[in-house]
């Protein structure tokens, strides 16, 4: 998998590569922390922590 | 042909759905549940206007129940269409719904009791036998799961779920434990009239669900297995669901839950089928039948 995009961790400041066809709303997990993060914008790219998991959240 | 996917969050599911759909030459529209504001008036007063603007077929994959049901309730109600249904996934999404809809369609399932105190849902317990399982109605990825092994424990089960405030803690819904012989159940795979694919969850824990570590291996589909889950769909309206299976230490199969937004990240290659894909043909075909 071609890595171009980096960001820092908004968690654990740590470094993170992330896939080109990375997508808005996309949850990745930082390597570092094991941090799950969501995606909020693409341009710029923008991280935070991914919400914690709700009540009526699954499948 | 205009396909969107109601959902807010990306997990590698949607990922993969979405890549399907453009493989096939459809930019799926995502409909962001974070963002959504319906206009119940306007939607019900000018149904036509409603179905313009919205696309004929919307997939739904919320990660939210509460969210998806009433968007969904909203949309089939001004006549557009989706995959699941708001009636499938009121059903679905609420344990104690899918059991009456499988009992009502004379399915097999695990023994269930409901109770609606404490005091009541011990004696349901001790009617059901040591060991037996204590599940909130609404709640996936094994929540709250708690397998009750005796009376104390029974006890403090209960007191806690009572004191958890909101009504549906005081809703107990309590199921017979169902000793899984060789540590694994089955979740199997229906898209529209066919069971595409089944795995094993093995784990050394009592509850086997990926998100909590059980490893999955092929399930061989046969027709009987395929003749239940297709059933199972049917039971609750599911056009795009995933069954969850017990087997039985005397060789039956008992039909646990029903997943009506799935995810199948760890079935792909353990299966050898694509599912996404096979989700992508049979939304697009569905599409095309409500064009």
């Amino acid at each position: 998998m071609t890595t171009l995009l980096t960001a820092l961790c908004p968690e654990c400041a740590g470094a993170l590569d992330l896939p080109t066809d990375l997508l808005e709303g996309e949850i990745v997990p930082c390597a570092d922390c094991g941090a799950d993060l969501e995606v909020l914008t693409l341009r710029p790219l923008e991280l935070a922590l991914a919400p914690e998991i709700e009540e009526d959240w699954g499948e | 042909m205009r396909i969107g996917m109601l959902c807010a969050r990306i997990r590698v599911e949607e990922k993969l759905l979405l890549a399907a759909f453009a493989e096939r030459g459809v930019d799926v529209e995502r409909i962001d549940d974070d963002t959504l504001c319906f206009d119940l008036n306007a939607m019900q007063a000018d149904r036509a206007a409603a179905r313009e603007r919205w696309p004929q077929l919307v997939l739904e994959r919320s990660l939210a129940f509460g969210r998806s049901l009433y968007s969904l309730q909203v949309l089939n109600a001004a006549g557009i269409d989706t995959i699941n249904s708001y009636a499938a996934v009121a059903t679905c999404g609420d344990k104690f719904l899918t059991t009456q809809a499988l009992l009502q369609a004379g399915l097999p399932t695990p023994r269930c009791r409901l109770a609606f105190t404490p005091a009541a849902a011990l004696t349901a317990i001790e009617e059901l036998g040591y060991p037996a399982v204590l599940k909130p109605v609404v709640g996936s990825w094994g929540r709250m799961v708690a397998r009750v092994n005796d009376r104390d424990a029974a006890e403090a089960v209960l007191e806690h779920r009572a004191q958890l405030g909101g009504y549906q803690h005081s809703i107990f819904y309590i199921q017979e434990y169902i000793a899984k012989p060789a540590g694994r159940d089955i979740r199997a795979f229906v898209v529209g009239d066919e069971c595409i694919a089944a795995i094993y969850r093995t784990s050394a824990h009592w509850i086997t669900n990926t998100a909590r570590g059980a490893q999955a291996s092929n399930c061989p589909v046969t027709p009987q297995l395929a003749d239940l889950c297709l059933g199972a769909a049917q039971a609750v309206g599911g056009e795009i669901v995933a069954i969850d299976l017990f087997e039985t230490a005397d060789g039956r199969w008992l039909i646990n839950e029903i997943n009506h937004s799935m995810e199948f990240r760890n079935s792909i290659a353990t299966t050898g089928v694509d599912i996404p894909g096979r989700i992508a043909d049979y939304a697009l075909t569905r599409a095309r039948r409500a064009a």
